[in-house]
């Protein structure tokens, strides 16, 4: 099988285009007539929904954050009646209130039509079996990819989270081929399964689908090796829908999205303003076809860049690239936008070092300063003064270009910078505003 | 061929230089000769010693960087005059010198000049074809 919905999948950009701009003209008329938040929010914008005529127009209408939920909770942004809902799920809140999303049956049968197509995207079928384990419950993973394994026929197995020894039995004894969790319980789990003594003749996993957390290439890699599978990235939120807004297929080259049920913008976080195609911003979403809780122009602080070609698999909707980090971790450095992964993208791109760095940025005098330490490695270690200096400024020229700014690179000793995923401390900002 | 020697990458940091030199203290490898090699951040320390296996061993598990380049150790006499015969012997072959350090005192009356070229087979043969004293691994090993 290689694509569950051709028609969506493979439909030329303009007949895209013309899709998204009906449904979203649609969209907005529901949200002004149900939502008094969105009708208020309108009305400041002296934006009516006649004035929405198609995808471009969008730019008219004001984005949504966090915040609007937290104005409104719980149930304050929901676009129909209770009895209409089938489904609540939250978020964690763990940095503020709890967000609250509801979805009405269809809304739940569009999330496993997105789900089926990012699982066969990923290479599963409906002989498939797919162990998930995504913790069920509040939190959308779990149902989420449940529901579309279930829509497309696979044999589901409802693990769960927790209880790893478990979860080895069961790759074990059930043999699944599909793995969905997130990326750090795979590792963990390949860790456990070699510490039990198993190795990789024991299982039989094709590929997992993994997300739900920022994870790196470097983290891919390892998780494919140990687990003898294709590791691939899916991504969603719950505000938006869960798991599947968007997914890579077997190419691996950007997730691709959902766009007949998703509409997506990159902007400047600072400007509001759209970037061209291929430039970092952070990604905003506008939900075309959901009932119970649509959104229209949901800034999600994810920062990504966007690439409408059609890919190897055949697909001809846009993919976004893996997620750079949050606009939260941006710096701005004399002007120019800068987010602390594109360094380590160039890192493993040049291959010559460990992908761990750390920023430092600075103020002499009024100019800022930005000085990029990077970690040696034994393997590209040479005896020569010659052959290091020439690998700094190799790392220089590339990070200058890449980020348009004039970079300071310091190799340093070997293990002697924080490592982990996520929140390790990756930037040091010693100006003083 | 040639003699094992030690190369060791430092930041430029207080210390460095000491905790590396306790480690191999404390692992009882014992310097014969050493040089640093110094830019504005960082530093290759590079090192003969009795025992290179065991020193890049314990280096390598305290964390540093290290890697294992060939030299030629030759003896020279302690007098004016007798590195520049030695180093016309390879300039007038093209042989050029990446870098170069020496010592005394370990050998009656002799100076020890480590020398990094590119052919060091090539370069051996010319030096002691010329009569220059290159010493075998061993010999520098046992210093």
């Amino acid at each position: 099988m290689r694509y569950w919905n051709e028609h969506f999948e493979c439909m030329s950009r303009d007949e895209m285009k013309v899709l998204q701009s009906r449904r979203l003209q649609k969209l907005v008329d529901r949200v002004y007539n149900r939502v008094p938040h969105y009708r208020a929010k309108m009305m400041e914008a002296g934006v009516e929904p006649g004035d929405i005529k198609s995808v471009e127009d969008i730019v008219k209408l004001p984005f949504t954050t966090k915040q609007d939920m937290r104005d409104t909770y719980p149930f304050g942004m929901f676009a129909v009646d209770m009895d209409e809902i089938t489904r609540i799920h939250a978020s964690s809140g763990t940095t503020g209130k709890q967000t609250v999303v509801g979805y009405t049956a269809r809304d739940i049968d569009n999330w496993a039509e997105c789900m089926a197509r990012s699982l066969v995207g990923a290479g599963a079928s409906r002989k498939s079996m797919v162990h998930v384990a995504y913790g069920y419950g509040l939190f959308t993973g779990g149902l989420g990819v449940h529901y579309g394994a279930e829509k497309m026929g696979c044999a589901v197995i409802p693990v769960s989270s927790g209880n790893t020894a478990r979860q080895i039995t069961i790759l074990k004894d059930f043999k699944p081929d599909i793995l969905c969790c997130t990326p750090s319980y795979a590792l963990y789990l390949a860790e456990e399964l070699y510490a039990s003594g198993c190795s990789l003749d024991d299982i039989n996993l094709k590929a997992g689908v993994f997300g739900a957390e920022p994870w790196s290439e470097e983290m891919r890699k390892e998780i494919e090796e140990k687990l003898g599978l294709k590791a691939i990235d899916i991504y969603g939120l719950s505000e938006i829908m869960g798991p599947a807004v968007s997914c890579e297929c077997l190419e691996q080259k950007g997730m691709h999205i959902q766009e007949d049920h998703f509409l997506i913008e990159i902007i400047d976080p600072e400007t509001g303003e759209h970037v061209p195609e291929g430039e970092l911003g952070e990604v905003v979403f506008t939900t075309l076809t959901k009932e119970g809780f649509p959104l229209i122009r949901y800034r999600t602080r994810d920062i990504s860049c966007i690439d409408t070609s059609q890919c190897a698999c055949g697909r001809t909707t846009a993919r976004m690239m893996k997620l750079c980090g949050r606009t939260d971790d941006m710096l701005i450095i004399r002007g120019v936008n800068v987010f602390p992964s594109q360094i380590e993208s160039v890192l493993l791109e040049l291959g010559e070092t460990a992908p761990h760095y750390l920023i430092i940025v600075d103020r002499v005098g009024n100019h800022d300063t930005i000085e990029v330490q990077v970690e040696m490695t034994e393997s590209f270690f040479s005896d020569s003064v010659k052959y290091i200096e020439s690998l700094e400024h190799r790392i220089k020229s590339k990070l200058d270009s890449v980020l348009g700014l004039n970079v300071r690179v310091r190799l340093v000793e070997p293990k002697t910078l924080a490592r982990s995923e996520g929140k390790a401390k990756r930037v040091i900002d010693k100006r003083k505003m | 061929m040639g003699v094992r020697q030690i190369s060791v990458f430092l930041e430029n940091k207080a210390g460095r230089l000491s905790d590396v030199t306790k480690v191999l203290g404390d692992n009882n490898v014992d310097i014969s000769a050493l040089s640093i090699a110094d830019t504005a951040h960082f530093g290759i320390l590079r090192l003969i010693v009795n025992n290179p296996d065991l020193a890049e061993k314990v280096l390598k598990e305290n964390g540093y960087t290290v890697s294992i380049s060939n030299v030629i150790a030759i003896a020279i006499d302690d007098n004016p005059g007798a590195l520049a015969k030695a180093l016309e012997v390879l300039t007038d072959e093209d042989i050029t010198i990446e870098y170069i350090y020496a010592f005394t005192g370990k050998t009656e009356n002799k100076a020890l000049v480590v020398l990094k070229v590119e052919d060091i087979d090539k370069a051996t043969a010319l030096l002691r074809s010329r009569n220059i004293r290159v010493l075998d691994d061993s010999e520098v090993y046992s210093l």
